[in-house]
């Protein structure tokens, strides 16, 4: 009896022991960045997070194939028509796929407005990988197939259509790629100029890094959104999408540098006189080869925090320019510009569903920040030991 | 005391210049002139006829004519020795006749949406810092997320949409309509009050999530130090050891901090405005951008920049009063 009882929790020790060891043997072998993986994972709302931006980023890579029609085609039979669900029952009965009812003009009896109904007899059934309007996905190869659709030619709007019968659904999903696009092509801008500004402020210091101060600070003083609306107000009319579409992340780029600059600013000083530094410097190395090389690495995951973090501002600075007419135009489509159709309370009464692209902006920056704290927490993976 | 609030006031001066120094690049940027617009806009459908010699007179006249550098002394010289913020063409008027009274009602809705933030961020988030890990903390951190990811034009909205619903048609804008044109009186006055809560609100929104954050952070840590052991142990009781304390200590980010909210509420003002038709600057500098009205946008982006900069020193002051090490240090 006594044997058992002193052999049995030795041998669970020993094993706990071993356990232990080997998780420590594999915690201090792992590389930095293995480690910030495994402290980011457990950040679970974080990791949902990289998985909603991620689908988001997906659908719109891929948005010709996953929306079943393109931004501006029109259904004229459809007009300002509410979100058609698709069902498995009706009064009818249920079946195994699903359907939607097909839609019958009528007129309102109060207002006498063409209002488009529900035909409760009509049944229109959805199908998968249907043919429909001929698109190129990635810019690489065209095909005629969509996700989904409706079967006989029926013209399926999940999410309702818009005053002039453009699928809210397809046009969201475009408006996806486009919103991203312009964060991801702004966080670069103004991540290139962060590095060179902040670079040269925080390797040099004295004078430079005064004059460099003085000019972060007077940016930062001008009130962000007005600043941009003055400087997308001054793109000519008659630029082409594309011309806008650049323009627009140049704007957003252009000012979107001072917090970052600031931050590799900062760092570079409080490193600028490390021995690894100054031996780097004896050795003969260039200044851009000791910041890129030696100085960088130190606090690399800290910059990829502050980049996720300045994300949101960029989406949320977009949709606010285009909302009010001094961004991106249509017949671009981004989420701003499709919520430049919802900018009055009649419209929340009438077509609500016309505010379906804001719920995108608002998980997108959720998600951005999520994302951002979860980096933030996993950045600096020796804080404390695991 | 005095030396430091000189320092600063040179400051001050220094970055207006500057910044006067980029709004005028800024509203130089737009294609074609003023002399330019101002032609298109007068005799467009009027049948006249206006030569490139007429476009040349007006800018003659209007001394558009000169280099760049002149132009811009001319332009702040005109502000600041006259107060004269040069021609609105869209109102065929001066840019100070146009915004006129247009600036108090901007700053009541500043003045108001600051009260509203501190009023609410300051306790709550001392409160948030104090039960920390409490249901009411999970809770205001969930609302601080969604105070940074709404954006405010959608706030506003649903704001308005059931404020319509619940309290009548009259709440959007600033004035009921009769008061509309109306001589200022109080009856006048009483009815901004009532309808600057709904934009005071949606403005205080996200600075009230950015706030919370940051005195909650403060707080958290003040509360861990040995100062405020060594009270309790003394036996100092529980409220008056946190006012006395760590709250102290813990609004000084926030009055540090002023500018920066100025910043963003104005940032967020001319998208607000436009929501809820509120007549004051923002709404004023967004039309301004759409017809390219660049005086009235210059001088609107001016009036902005200066209260923030302006709050900016009202800051540091108050904070050099409140914490004394500043003065050393700046």
């Amino acid at each position: 009896m006594t044997a058992i009882k002193a052999g049995g929790p030795k041998s669970k020790e020993e094993r706990a022991a071993e356990k232990e060891r080997q998780r420590l043997l594999k915690y201090y072998s792992a590389s930095q960045w293995t480690l910030i993986w495994w402290r980011f994972r457990r950040h679970r709302a974080a990791m949902v997070a990289a998985a909603i931006l991620g689908v988001m980023a997906l659908l719109g890579i891929f948005a010709e194939f996953v929306a079943p029609y393109g931004p501006t085609t029109r259904d004229t039979n459809y007009l300002d028509g509410p979100p058609q669900i698709p069902m498995f029952c009706d009064d009818n009965g249920c079946s195994w796929s699903p359907f939607i009812h097909g839609v019958k003009t009528e007129r309102d009896p109060v207002t006498l407005r063409a209002i488009s109904v529900p035909d409760p007899e009509q049944r229109l059934y959805v199908t998968f990988l249907p043919q429909g309007e001929e698109v190129t996905v990635l810019g690489l190869f065209t095909t005629k197939t969509h996700l989904f659709g409706l079967e006989e030619g029926g013209k399926l709007h999940l999410w309702g259509t818009d005053s002039l019968g453009r699928d809210v659904f397809s046009r969201t999903i475009y408006a996806t790629r486009t919103s991203l696009s312009i964060g991801v092509l702004g966080v670069m801008i103004s991540f290139v100029l962060a590095l060179m500004i902040g670079g040269i402020a925080g390797y040099s210091g004295g004078l430079v890094d005064a004059g460099i101060q003085r000019i972060t600070e007077i940016i930062r003083v001008i009130p962000v959104i007005p600043l941009y609306m003055g400087l997308a107000a001054a793109m000519p009319k008659e630029w082409s999408t594309t011309q806008v579409y650049f323009a627009m992340t140049i704007i957003l780029g252009l000012f979107g540098w001072p917090t970052l600059a600031r931050r590799i600013r900062s760092q570079l000083l409080s490193i600028r006189n490390e021995d690894y530094v100054v031996a780097a410097r004896l050795a003969g190395a260039k200044p851009k080869r000791i910041i890129a090389q030696h100085m960088l690495p130190s606090f690399t995951s800290f910059i990829i925090v502050d980049l996720v973090i300045s994300f949101p501002y960029m989406i949320l600075s977009e949709t606010a320019l285009s909302f009010v007419g001094l961004g991106l135009r249509p017949p671009a489509v981004s989420w701003g510009v499709l919520l430049q159709q919802a900018q009055s309370v009649r419209v929340i009464e009438q077509t609500p569903w016309l505010f379906i692209p804001a719920a995108f902006v608002v998980i997108a920056v959720l998600a951005f920040t999520v994302i951002g704290d979860g980096l933030r927490d996993a950045a600096d993976p020796y804080s404390e030991a695991r | 005391m005095l030396r430091f609030t000189i320092k600063r006031l040179i400051g001050m001066a220094v970055t207006m210049f500057f910044v006067s120094l980029m709004v005028f690049l800024i509203m130089e940027l737009p294609p074609g002139d003023y002399a330019d617009r101002y032609a298109f806009r007068k005799y467009s459908g009027t049948g006249v006829n206006v030569t490139q010699a007429d476009i040349q007179a007006i800018r003659a006249d209007l001394g558009l004519d000169k280099p760049l550098i002149f132009r811009y002394f001319d332009w702040i010289g005109n502000i600041v020795l006259r107060g004269d913020f040069g021609q609105a063409f869209a109102f065929e008027t001066s840019v100070v006749k146009v915004i006129g009274d247009k600036v108090w009602l901007t700053l009541a809705i500043l003045g108001v949406t600051l009260i509203i933030t501190y009023a609410v961020s300051i306790p709550i988030g001392i409160y948030a810092a104090v039960k920390r890990g409490s249901a009411a903390d999970y809770g205001l951190t969930i609302f601080s997320y969604l105070g940074l990811a709404l954006p405010n034009f959608l706030l506003a909205l649903i704001l308005l949409y059931f404020a319509n619903l619940w309290l009548g048609a009259d709440v959007g804008g600033l004035f009921s309509p009769e008061y509309q044109r109306a001589p200022w009186s109080f009856g006048k006055f009483l009815n901004l009050l009532g309808h600057l809560w709904l934009p005071a609100f949606v403005l205080a929104w996200s600075a009230v999530a950015y706030q919370l954050q940051t005195v909650r952070a403060t707080m958290s840590d003040e509360l861990n130090k040995l100062s405020v052991t060594a009270a309790r142990a003394r036996g100092v009781p529980e409220g008056k050891l946190l006012v006395k304390y760590p709250a102290r200590l813990a609004i000084n980010p926030v009055v540090s901090t002023i500018g920066f909210d100025v910043n963003r509420i104005f940032s967020e003002l001319p998208i607000v405005a436009a929501v809820l038709g509120l007549t004051e600057l923002g709404e004023l500098l967004l039309k301004a951008y759409l017809d390219l009205d660049m005086y009235v946008a210059g001088a609107i982006l001016l009036l902005l920049t200066f209260v923030i900069v302006f709050m900016n020193f009202v800051s540091d002051i108050l904070l050099a009063w409140l914490d004394p090490r500043i003065k050393l240090g700046g």
